[in-house]
């Protein structure tokens, strides 16, 4: 049949028919613009935001915490990266032998893992933080189901206990806890940031898409420490500490030109690198955060202050004479019976009647006004966390008996940083320096307090004091001239002196013809025999100050000749 | 006109291809630059442990150990060290230029 014959054309369809289909191919279209203009403009914001989270990532851009270095740049605190390893309890069901291999590359005993994988009800679990990266490739080879690593940072300290005090700590988040860690937390911790970017099929970061948040690195604390100086003077006291039996002790060791602190260590001490046990003792930074009762090391400021306002002259005399001296109940004494002595002498000597003497001479007002000019009294603003500021009595309330003790450093604490900084008026020609952690570039201004010629003055006698017939001729070098004091005090308990507890100390400068270093040296109960400041703490003064002296290549002033030294027990012991 | 047509399209097939091209060029560059700036941190976290590990190696109570057992050295006795006195070196030098 052919096309053209065919007897469906004739059929004839009623209007109304085509009309629908156009109408309905109309409203389809219709339809299909409204669905384009809901998808492109109404619902856009919606499509495009499912559109890019399909590759479009945002990605953490970590930010390490600066490193401290000490002042010639030696790395003192670094962090790197270490793992966490960390599981899904219901995910990971290890076997025993797994669990006893993963335990054993974790350093942890096996049955706490056990205890944290039974606990089913958790999402997240640390097995371990900070896992060295050896380790933690050794467990990625386990390939334990359920088992993570993830990256964090730890902290490493190259020197250890040496100068852990100084340093301090960070918490395993990496914020200091410690010492210069916290002291310097703002300038250290980096703050991470994040940026957008688009990632392909493979993971591969395709495109850069926007910055979100700009990640800063840690800036570096670059400290005044003096790594070598930091090293010998933590190694000298911990043998004297060892050789005297002591409880504990603390040397500052500080350049008197800028203000620097160029060692400070304490015992006893910890490893900050491991500090699974640690007590309060030894987290104590005793040189900053202990005052003690100074004892004779504060003669000088008696002196200095007779001297400024005119009262003595170094030649003046005093009796001395019959050693004792009785004010209302209390009767002060001196070691052995001295006579008359020259103001000179009594600091040579360290004659507490003297002092006292020279003391009662003097206002009340003067005296705390020379105390508080020494920075006594007073925070030591050295930005370290927990420094405290001793205790001065107001001067109102002082009883002449106390006036008479406090000329020679009793009844009257003081921390060790405040002592070693106090001398630098005597090595400074009568300036207190301010004191610095970090190195300090160019020239400080420091407090005028006496004058120049007291502090003259002043050094001569301290000079004296550690030459045979002074209390402290263990303290000399040969080849430089030095100055110092000592100090020997009884132990505070419970309000009470105690009669064989001792706390030793000694402050001393060099060279003294243009002081350049202060060390101060303080023993906590040395109970091996000997307790006086002369013979156990002007030692490690002495070899520290020498070590120091040549690290610093400071030249010598005085000739290489062998140091006297008195015969045992011809000592002259200073009065307590 | 068709003929002008033509060679529009055609063009446009060309400028097309060459911003496909382009944009994939850019992005393996772009990935290449990831890849090497995440080699540098590699490099920055490498340094930071081999500093720590020059560190410990190097501190002063380990040196100072090794010199004084192992290789036996100490700190010169002062009565046997002379010191010379800046510029002491070039006067001596001068002396003993100036004998015959």
């Amino acid at each position: 049949m052919k096309f053209a014959t065919s007897p469906v054309l004739e059929l004839r369809l009623p209007t109304w028919r085509s009309r629908v289909v156009l109408a309905l191919f109309c409203l389809a279209f219709v339809g299909l613009g409204a669905r384009a203009v809901w998808l492109q403009s109404v619902n856009k914001d919606f499509l495009q935001q499912k559109g890019e989270s399909r590759y479009s990532r945002v990605i953490e851009i970590s930010a390490n915490r600066g490193k401290i270095t000490d002042r010639n740049g030696e790395v003192l605190a670094i962090s790197t990266p270490v793992k966490s390893v960390w599981a899904i309890p219901g995910d990971a069901q290890p076997s025993s032998a797994q669990i006893t291999r993963l335990a054993a590359l974790l350093e942890v005993p096996p049955q706490d893992i056990r205890k944290k994988l039974g606990d089913t009800g958790r999402d997240f679990v640390y097995l371990k933080r900070q896992v060295p990266p050896e380790a933690a490739e050794k467990i990625n080879e386990l390939q334990l189901a359920g088992v993570f690593q993830s990256r964090e940072y730890r902290r490493y300290y190259p020197a250890g206990e040496g100068m852990a005090h100084m340093l301090g700590f960070t918490g395993v988040d990496e914020s200091g806890q410690e010492g210069i860690e916290l002291a310097f937390q703002q300038q250290l911790a980096g703050k991470a940031g994040s940026r957008r970017v688009i990632k392909d099929r493979r993971g591969q970061i395709v495109e850069d898409m926007e910055s979100i948040k700009a990640a800063q690195e840690g800036r570096n604390v670059t400290l005044a420490l003096d790594a070598k100086i930091q090293s010998l003077a933590f190694a000298q006291l911990k043998a004297a500490i060892e050789q005297h039996k002591a409880k504990a002790g603390g040397i500052i060791v500080l350049d008197i030109r800028s203000g620097e602190v160029l060692a400070l260590a304490n015992m006893p001490t910890y490893n900050p690198n491991n500090r699974a046990r640690l007590t309060g003792a030894q987290l104590r930074n005793r040189a900053l955060t202990d005052s003690f009762e100074p004892g004779s090391t504060l003669k000088p400021f008696t002196i200095a202050i007779a001297l400024e306002t005119g009262k003595v002259r170094p030649e003046t005399i005093i009796q001395t004479a019959p050693g004792t001296l009785t004010i209302g109940p209390a009767t002060i004494r001196d070691a052995h019976a001295e006579g008359a002595l020259t103001v000179e002498q009594v600091i040579q000597k360290s004659s507490n009647v003297g002092a006292a003497k020279i003391a009662l001479s003097m206002s009340a007002e003067s005296m705390a006004g020379m105390f508080a000019n020494a920075g006594f009294g007073a925070m030591p603003q050295t930005g370290f966390p927990g420094e405290v500021s001793g205790r001065v009595r107001p001067f109102k309330t002082w009883r002449p008996i106390e006036q008479a003790t406090m000329s020679y450093g009793h009844g009257i604490s003081v921390s060790l940083i405040q002592l070693a900084r106090s001398y630098s008026i005597f090595a400074r020609d009568g300036e207190l320096v301010p004191l610095s952690m970090t190195r300090v570039e160019g020239p400080v201004t420091a407090k005028p307090v006496i004058s120049a010629q007291t502090a003259r003055q002043v050094r001569h006698m301290l000079e004296l004091a550690v030459q045979p017939g002074g209390t402290a001729p263990r303290a000399q070098i040969m080849g430089y001239r030095i100055g110092g004091k000592t100090g020997t005090a009884h132990k505070l308990e419970n309000g009470a002196y105690a009669a064989t507890k001792y706390v030793a100390s000694f402050v001393g400068f060099a060279p003294v013809s243009d002081p350049r270093l202060v060390i101060a040296v303080m023993i906590d109960e040395p109970s091996a025999g000997q307790y006086y400041g002369g013979q156990v703490a002007a030692p490690v003064f002495a070899n520290v100050m020498a070590g120091a002296l040549r690290r610093l290549e400071i030249p010598q002033d005085a000739p290489m000749k062998p140091i006297e030294l008195p015969a045992d027990g011809q000592e002259v012991r200073e009065s307590l | 006109m068709t003929r002008i047509n033509f060679i529009l399209l055609a063009l446009l097939a060309l400028c097309a291809t060459g911003l496909v091209t382009s944009q994939h060029q850019a992005r393996k560059l772009f990935t290449q630059l990831e890849k090497e700036q995440e080699r540098a941190r590699q490099l920055d976290i490498e340094w930071g442990q081999l500093q720590l590990e020059q560190s410990t190696w190097a501190m002063h109570g380990r040196v100072e150990r090794v010199a004084r057992q192992a290789l036996h050295m100490g700190i010169p006795d002062p009565r046997r060290t002379q010191i010379v006195e800046p510029g002491a070196a070039a006067k001596a030098e001068q002396s003993a230029g100036a004998k015959p």
